[in-house]
């Protein structure tokens, strides 16, 4: 029973920090891009392609990757980075949101739990899952790690990067990939309203301590790391949701982070 | 493609033949027809909304063209020097590190570049914290580490004041002088920018009027845009003398 227990654990905290690796580097570049409500919408969109994965017996997987992509490349396309799209945004997803709700409860057959992709279910991740979780996190760390001056240099200046012969728009579709790729895998870990907190507070809280990208990156994946780990031990210990737990313990490491920098600043 | 570093040597970096750009309805430029060679300092002049940047961009491939064909040399290195960086306060990005996009490169080469462009103690600072006339430099030292052919600037000047402005544009002459490279640059600082070009445009919307910075300040086109008063006062001194009444054909576009 110990044995098993152990097991079930070893895995939630694995898929975790796979998702928090990927999640660190990618998370950046959205803060840098000011795209975190455009995450908020690929993320919302998922649940809409969970709701058809299980209408036609396709992997979640599948059809959170298509969905979210379908998402990212639509608001690519309606919305650009110069304009705050706001209300663009924020129709596409809560729209999304709404529709994948509704498309859920429609589903025949199975009885789902819906709240299992709201907010995550790590604690059921199996060994096929990890699978998919490490191989979609190891594949956005490699475009990542491909593309990196690139996509930095289009974030920086898009105009820049033109110049130097870099597609900025080839670069933001790097990024929506690694963003669908990202949620796809982190459904199960923190589910699909929190998958945001994931890529965006622990980046948040790197900022005060980076003095390059390639720092914040780094101290934004230990950072997810840390909030997993925690987040799963106060869900293990006090019997809560892991994934409202891990972003909980985020937004504490970048109150500590806020906080900390301020007193820095008045010394 | 050998390299190329005499001053007159005629092939041309860049050519436009009728080219044309539109934003949604509104046609930005229209029947441009322009080329620079290597080794030249050509300056484009105009009033706002005369396409000036758009031109630029369209050079660079950041603004596609509606009409008209665009031909680079091949393997054209290009250093542009905007007129800003909108930098997100999010991004922690050093001077140095900033000079490593979109290449990385040598410590040596770093030091060589921020020196040439005369901002060699900033190494260490954020960009962020760089005061106007710092950030133009720096962007200067990133756009020469490419080694370019052509160097774009797109009012680098502003919001700089005349003495820096005018050490600004002496560093960009020295540069041209030590690497040979052409320098294409958008400007409003009239009497310090035509007095340092081989080739004056005056543009607005299409070209009105192009040659030497003499020849330019003296046309009538040249006039009606920006009369013989305050703005053009110190380039247009030597011609005041002799000018009839100010065109008024205020370019009807």
């Amino acid at each position: 029973m110990n044995a098993l227990l152990d097991d079930f654990l070893t895995r939630s905290v694995l898929a975790g920090l796979g998702v928090a690796l990927a999640a660190g580097p990618l998370g950046s570049f959205v803060v840098w891009r000011r795209m975190a409500y455009f995450g908020d919408a690929t993320a919302h969109a998922a649940i809409l392609g969970v709701a058809l994965a299980l209408a036609f017996d396709l992997s979640v997987f599948i059809g959170a990757l298509v969905a979210s992509f379908a998402m990212a490349l639509a608001v690519s396309a309606l919305t650009s980075r110069a304009r705050a799209a706001d209300t663009t945004l924020g129709v596409l997803s809560h729209g999304a949101l709404a529709v994948g709700l509704v498309a859920v409860s429609l589903t025949p057959g199975v009885r789902v739990d819906v709240s299992a992709f709201l907010f995550g279910d790590i604690l059921v991740v199996q060994a096929s899952d990890l699978g998919l979780i490490w191989g979609g996190a190891g594949l956005v760390l490699v475009l990542l790690w491909w593309r990196w001056q690139a996509l930095l240099t289009a974030t920086v200046s898009p105009e820049l990067a033109q110049a130097a012969g870099i597609n900025p728009r080839r670069e933001q579709l790097v990024i929506t990939l690694a963003l669908a790729l990202t949620v796809a895998v982190a459904i199960k870990v923190v589910g699909v309203l929190l998958i945001a907190a994931l890529l965006i507070i622990p980046a948040a809280a790197a900022r005060p301590f980076a003095d390059t990208p390639e720092r914040m990156a780094v101290l934004a994946t230990i950072g997810g790391m840390v909030s997993v780990l925690v987040g799963i031990g106060a869900a293990w210990q006090f019997d809560l949701q892991a994934g409202p737990a891990i972003a909980c313990a985020a937004a504490t490491l970048f109150a500590l982070s806020t906080f900390s920098r301020g007193v820095r600043r008045s010394d | 493609m050998p390299k190329l570093h005499g001053r007159r040597i005629v092939s041309a970096l860049i050519t436009a033949r009728g080219l044309a750009v539109t934003h949604g309805q509104t046609r930005v430029l229209h029947n441009v027809n322009f080329s620079i060679m290597r080794g030249e300092i050509v300056t484009i002049v105009g009033p706002n909304g005369s396409g000036k940047s758009s031109l630029l961009r369209a050079l660079i491939g950041a603004t596609p063209i509606s009409a008209g064909t665009l031909t680079r040399a091949r393997s054209l290195r290009i250093g542009y020097v905007p007129q800003s960086l909108a930098l997100d306060p999010t991004l922690p990005l050093t001077v140095r590190r900033f000079l490593d996009l979109p290449q990385r490169i040598r410590d040596n080469d770093a030091i060589q570049a921020l020196e040439t462009a005369g901002c060699s103690t900033q190494a260490s600072k954020q960009m962020t914290d760089l005061s106007g006339g710092q950030m133009q430099r720096v962007m200067l030292a990133r756009a020469l580490l490419s080694t370019p052919d052509l160097l774009i600037l797109d009012e680098a000047t502003q919001g700089l004041d005349q003495p820096g402005a005018a050490s600004f544009y002496q560093r960009i002459e020295d540069v041209r002088a030590e690497t040979g490279c052409a320098v294409l640059m958008v400007s409003h600082d009239l009497h310090v920018v035509m007095a340092a070009s081989d080739r004056v445009i005056c543009l607005n919307g299409h070209i009105c009027c192009e040659g030497h910075p003499e020849q330019v300040a003296s046309a009538p086109e040249y006039r009606a845009l920006f009369g013989t008063g305050t703005q053009g006062a110190l380039a247009l001194y030597r011609h005041a003398h002799d000018h009839d009444h100010s065109h008024d054909h205020e370019a009807a576009e």
